[in-house]
């Protein structure tokens, strides 16, 4: 089918692209938009290393047409720095060596971002559960947790 | 004027050995700006996508690929046809057999590569895959090893029939690959005929799969104007890599330059070189553009580098008491249908000589049979050091179950075998010489922690209310740092390893190692190992591998051989840095060098308080002010061939609670000791051993590669293939102790194999446990609840 | 990994919707598409004409009137989750709710898609045997209501018909008296049911006066356990009854042989887990 002309806010910016229907966000974000930050570790939508955040909602971008993106508010983590600095996510994400090769990483800060949003005082068992839809292979998960207690931690004092 | 207190705060700002600094290479994976092979664009570029048998064993009776070059965006469709003139549709693999490239005439697993399309976007890429016609004659299927050698066997290697002397040794049948054996056997066998007790336990290691968040991928780039190939690869090796590469393509390796970027994890998934890339890289020299390859999570699954597959057999003769008197196990080993194993070309069976594990054990004989299936080719990778994962499994078995028999304490049959302190170096009876160790204090340690008579006595009640409560024990010695040029290579390359250091004229440094991080903080802890020999704060050293135009020759990084060969390089490469400074410091004060004394990051002139020159002063004189007859610059290279592997070793202990009703088992306590020797950065540490823990658990209790009888894999996607979540993911309890290896220049063993290769035993050690008073040996794997309802089952535990 | 080419429209309305599935042979609705692009994706499934209902009018929204509650088809698992209405009105919704799939699936997958798919795996139709629930479906000739209980008629195969669409879900406000569980056996968080099976009981003292007991995974589509409602109906529960119970579970079940297990695992576990949605829902029945 022929190209459809979408446009839809990243990290603040409007952005235009053309593409085909099927065309799905994670690849309108990697090859048109060079948004390399959000990753792609399947194919039958487990993983979780595509998530980013669109509407107030984490979303994994490989399971969304980017048609069905029109005017929709995307965040990814390209956009968590500010000219400031690290986001305090990001920050204790280091702090607590919340990753080792770094492929989960985008995906999981994304998650990490709009979960605490949701949830901002979390416990551990809190957060395992809300974020069970992002795997990691290098870390084991332990320091991830440390990670995102620090932020909320932080994220309140702040 | 010096103080204790200035001497400690000098040495903190190094950020050196034993500091747990926060890691340099976080910086861009935190901001989405790592470089990963898919991340790569070149003008030009094309994509290339596969297509691979359906069927398991199948010949090909034809290739149709007209609509596919007839679809729009399509530039090319490799096959088999179209490398047999460059000889390259097949090629030599790390194991000393071949490996088809597009498959020829047949293929021999499902998935294999049959032909690459290239064209401008994957997605014209993915509709071209559909329209490649290829008309198939099935086969009949070989997936049982143990039927592989029967004379009723299909023949799956017509390629090597008549060919009887393999890489190896002799070919016993045509599916059979290599026979390889270790120790003494008619001693072993003497000592087991005598002996007061014996066990014998056959176990199945079963095929699992590293399955890295990255999946493998390249970019090929032709520079057909400058005759120069570049390759932006998924390698855990570049260096080697660009020799195959040489020698596959005609181009003289300075012609070749491979570039690992960041890779997303690699477990040794990302050691060979596969099919695809090869393909990819004949289609850029064709088309004379970059061509990307980079495949999706089924097809790595289903045909990169699995793990494992060793049918065993541990046996162990010993005396009424424990003491062990003899060591026998025997293997079938399941090759797939070809032999790429990544092994040492002398090792076909990887280390699994290390199968005496922690134990002084006078005899013992090893045999290793490998065979060819109608199953994807590997059987090296998964943090198994080369095998050692199954060695360790072996011999931790077998120790539970002699136990058993004897009705001996698991840790006390441990205790009374271990080779002791003052035995060390200690060389086992299969040949390996243990560097340094002390198993009796780890396992003290660990059993106090977690009050391990306290436990079996919670056991004892728990079993008298019928619950299911098992404690697993492993005390495990395993192999890392491969290796020694004289018993160690890759196709001919001695397996040392190098550090090329260069010290900047105002005081900071670049160095480049032969290694290549995957996630293991090399861009950190090598500039710690530089900061605590140079004295200059790692945060100003920068850390490059990986490109093979800049960095010395290496083997790359698998089975946790960078701290101990690189690392050494790296230390050693400094020290020459360091023998220079110290005659330029010597010209500098005007002193000889005998006068001399180093502190933290300067030398000073004994008994002269104030004449001193650190490092950075050192480094700006080294480019204008060297003494007579010295060049200038201050740089160094190693090459570094280990006299000897290392040995770290540990005790793990694991609790597990079992629901009865449904098989789950609920892993309440899991304690790791590791001893890597000298710990250089604790934090990076604790993180390789929470990965490993944990990839240790899904293979042990869940992770599986099922094979229909047609040869199908079944559950090769990521709803199956089982990748724990945080919600299944245990707490790891981690501790350590400090046995230094006494021949590393920092006395640094290596970790990261560690807790995958000691895990995985231990929980099996905690399954078996909960059922050994029911007279229960062993529990093959995976522990998933579905086979351990199963179990409880047969035992009649359900009928109440 | 890439779904092959088709056509995309964005349907305006309800009868926009199903006007576009009538004019379209192969049109198939996208909801929240965490089931049907995966299927794309993979190429198992072809949808060359896909009509996005995302965004419509009168699909979404969780309302109480009366006794009867109304749940938008599109109301996501999320929104099922996080709504004030059901924790207090239909807690097993939201209890259910919270075993499907992961946090970010749970956005976008919806109770519509989840019971109109038709995957034995899902988790809301047993459930909604159990709720007893009303399906209101849109088609050509106008609204009509089905029950739940005869809704499920086999994999991929439910009683909508040709061009129909599901719009709400009505069930009853939980009474007083009433108890719920749903218990769900995986192999991991966020992996189909092992089995799954979901509880509504009525209480009458320490009596079960009434009870459904719908299953998950293990048949070719969600069941009632009826041979077992019928041991319970009108009884006081007690272990041998329950070990009753269990076995008529296990003779109702014809689970796929899978990875997850053969059919005696499946068919024991189902029993294992209404085991366990009966114990809680008497439980709660109480508070």
């Amino acid at each position: 089918m022929a190209k459809q002309a979408v446009s839809f806010t990243l990290n603040g910016k409007t952005v235009d692209v053309l593409v085909e229907p099927r065309e799905l966000l994670i690849h309108t974000l990697r090859e048109n938009l060079n948004q390399t930050g959000a990753h792609i570790g399947c194919e039958t939508s487990h993983c979780g290393v595509c998530t980013v955040d669109i509407d107030g909602e984490s979303v994994k971008s490989c399971t969304l047409l980017t048609v069905q993106t029109a005017g929709s508010d995307v965040k990814s983590v390209e956009g968590m720095a500010t000219a400031d600095g690290l986001h305090v996510i990001q920050q204790a994400f280091v702090d607590e060596h919340g990753l080792q090769c770094g492929f989960c990483t985008p995906g999981m800060l994304m998650r990490a971002y709009r979960f605490l949003q949701e949830n901002p005082d979390p416990n551990d068992e809190e957060i395992r559960w809300g974020m069970s839809g992002n795997l990691c292979r290098c870390t084991g998960y332990q320091n991830i947790i440390k990670a995102v207690k620090t932020a909320a931690k932080n994220l309140q004092q702040a | 004027m010096d103080t204790v207190a200035d001497k400690q705060e000098r040495e903190g700002s190094l950020n050196g050995v034993g500091c747990s600094r926060k890691r340099k290479e976080d910086a861009r994976f935190i901001q989405g700006k790592g470089n990963y092979t898919d991340d790569i664009k070149m003008p030009g570029m094309l994509f290339a996508d596969m297509v691979r048998s359906p069927y398991a064993h199948a010949r090909i009776i034809s290739i149709n690929t007209e609509k596919a070059l007839a679809l729009p965006g399509v530039h090319a469709v490799l096959t088999a046809a179209d490398l047999k003139p460059l000889n390259l549709h097949w090629m030599p693999t790390l194991a000393g057999d071949v490996q088809a490239v597009l498959a020829d005439e047949k293929v021999h697993f499902q998935y294999q590569e049959v032909a690459l399309v290239v064209a401008d976007d994957r997605y014209i890429a993915a509709d071209a895959i559909d329209l490649v016609e290829v008309e198939y004659e099935e086969l009949p299927v070989l997936v049982d090893p143990h039927k592989a050698m029967t004379a009723e066997a299909p023949i799956l290697r017509e390629d090597l029939v008549g060919k009887m002397e393999g890489a190896h040794s002799k070919r016993e049948h045509d599916n059979h690959i290599f026979n390889w054996q270790a120790g003494e056997k008619d001693a072993t066998d003497r000592v087991f005929d005598a002996a007061e007790v014996t066990v014998s336990q056959d176990m199945v290691y079963h095929r699992v799969h590293p399955c890295p968040l990255e999946t493998c991928g390249c970019v090929a780039s032709m520079d057909k104007i400058n005759g120069k190939l570049t390759v932006y690869l998924t390698s855990q090796a570049p260096h080697v890599v660009r020799t195959v590469v040489s020698t596959l393509s005609g181009l003289p390796e300075s012609s070749v330059r491979i570039v690992s970027p960041d890779i997303g994890g690699g477990f040794g998934n990302k050691v060979g070189i596969y099919p695809a890339y090869v393909a990819s890289i004949v289609a850029s020299i064709v088309l004379g553009v970059p061509v990307k390859w980079v495949e999706d999570r089924m097809e790595n699954i289903s045909t990169t580098a699995f793990a494992r597959d060793y049918h065993m057999r541990g046996e162990l003769a010993a005396d009424s008491n424990g003491i062990i008197k003899g060591l026998r196990v025997n293997v079938l080993a399941d090759h797939g249908a070809f032999d790429s194993c990544a092994d040492p070309s002398k090792f076909p069976a990887g280390f699994m000589h290390i199968c005496t594990g922690s134990y002084d054990i006078p005899v013992a004989h090893l045999n290793v049979d490998g065979v060819y299936t109608n199953k994807a080719p590997g059987g090296v990778s998964y943090r198994c050091s080369f095998r050692v994962t199954e060695a360790v499994y072996v011999i931790e078995r077998t120790m539970d179950v002699l136990a058993q028999k004897l009705g001996i304490d698991k840790a006390e049959i441990r205790r009374r075998n271990f080779v002791k302190k003052e035995q060390f170096p200690y060389t086992t009876c299969l040949g390996f010489e243990l560097d340094s160790g002390d198993y009796h204090t780890a396992l003290e340690k660990v059993l106090d922690a977690v009050d391990y008579k306290g436990l079996r006595r919670e056991q004892e009640e728990k079993r008298a209310n019928g619950e299911l409560m098992g404690i697993g024990l492993v005390t495990f010695t395993e192999v890392v740092g491969a290796g020694p040029s004289k018993s160690c290579d890759i196709l001919g390359v001695g397996m040392f390893d190098s550090a090329e250091i260069r010290v900047h004229p105002t005081g900071s440094v670049m160095a480049r190692m032969g290694t290549i991080t995957q996630g293991q903080g090399h861009q950190t802890t090598y500039a710690q190992i530089i900061a605590s020999e140079l004295g200059i704060t790692s945060d100003e050293i920068a850390i490059e591998e990986g490109d093979t135009d800049t960095s010395p020759y290496g083997l790359g990084t698998y089975g946790s051989r960078s701290t101990p060969v690189g690392g050494a390089a790296t230390a050693v490469a400094a020290r020459k840095i360091k023998a220079k400074a110290k005659k330029i410091a010597a010209h500098l004060l005007e002193v000889s060098e005998d006068d001399l004394e180093w502190e933290v990051d300067r030398f000073k002139v004994k008994g002269v308080p104030g004449q001193e020159k650190t490092m950075k002063d050192i480094a700006w004189a080294a480019y204008n002010n060297v003494p007579e007859g010295m060049e200038p610059g201050l740089e160094a290279v190693d090459y570094y061939d280990p006299p000897n592997f290392t040995f770290p070793f540990g005790a793990y202990l694991c609790v597990v609670d079992i629901d009865k009703d449904t098989g789950v088992t609920d892993i309440r306590r899991f304690y790791a000791l590791d001893d890597c020797g000298t710990r250089i950065n604790p934090m990076i540490i604790d993180g390789q051993i929470h990965g490993g823990l944990t990839e240790g658990y899904a293979v042990a209790m869940g992770q599986e590669m099922p094979y229909d009888e047609e040869g199908n894999l079944l559950g090769n996607t990521l709803m199956d293939y089982f990748l724990p979540t945080f919600v299944e993911t245990p707490i790891w309890e981690t501790d350590y102790t400090v046995t230094p290896s006494p021949h590393h220049p920092i006395g640094a063993k290596g970790v990261a194999e560690s807790p995958h290769v000691g895990s995985i035993p231990t929980f099996t050690s905690a399954m078996v446990d909960a059922f050994a008073h029911l007279d229960v040996t062993h529990m093959d794997m995976p522990h998933n609840a579905y086979r351990v309802w199963k179990q409880i089952k047969a035992l009649g535990l359900l009928d109440n | 990994m890439i779904p092959s080419g088709f056509e995309y429209h964005k349907a305006t309305s309800i009868a926009d919707a199903i006007a576009k599935l009538q004019d379209n042979e192969d049109a198939k609705l996208l909801a929240g598409g965490h089931s049907l692009l995966p299927m794309m994706k993979l190429r198992f499934s072809e949808a060359p004409y896909l009509v996005d209902i995302n965004g419509i009018e009168g699909l979404k929204g969780i309302s109480i009137d009366g006794d009867t509650i109304t749940i938008g088809a599109m109301t996501t698992e999320n929104e099922l989750i996080r709504s004030d209405l059901l924790q207090q009105y239909c807690p097993l919704l939201v209890e259910a709710a919270k075993l499907v799939a992961d946090p970010q699936v749970r956005n976008k997958g919806t109770i519509g898609g989840d019971v109109a798919h038709g995957d034995p795996g899902n988790d809301h139709p047993a459930v909604m045997l159990a709720l007893d629930a009303q399906l209101i479906i849109h088609g050509p000739d106008g609204e009509r209501t089905i029950p739940a209980n005869g809704f499920f008629l086999g994999t991929y195969w439910t009683a909508l018909e040709e061009h129909e669409l599901l719009v709400a879900i009505k069930v009853a406000a939980l009474k007083t008296g009433t108890g719920h569980g749903y218990n769900k056996l995986k192999r991991k968080t966020g992996d189909y049911a092992v089995a799954g099976s979901a509880v509504v009981l009525e209480m009458n003292g320490d009596v079960v006066r009434d009870i459904r007991i719908g299953l998950t995974n293990v048949a070719p589509m969600a069941i009632r356990a009826e041979a077992a409602e019928d041991l319970i109906r009108g009884k006081r529960v007690d272990e041998v009854l329950l070990k009753a119970v269990e076995k008529a579970i296990v003779e109702a079940c014809d689970p796929a042989v899978d990875l997850r297990g053969d059919e005696e695992y499946k068919s024991h576990m189902a029993a294992i887990m209404a085991r366990r949605s009966i114990i809680q829902a008497i439980k709660n029945a109480k508070e």
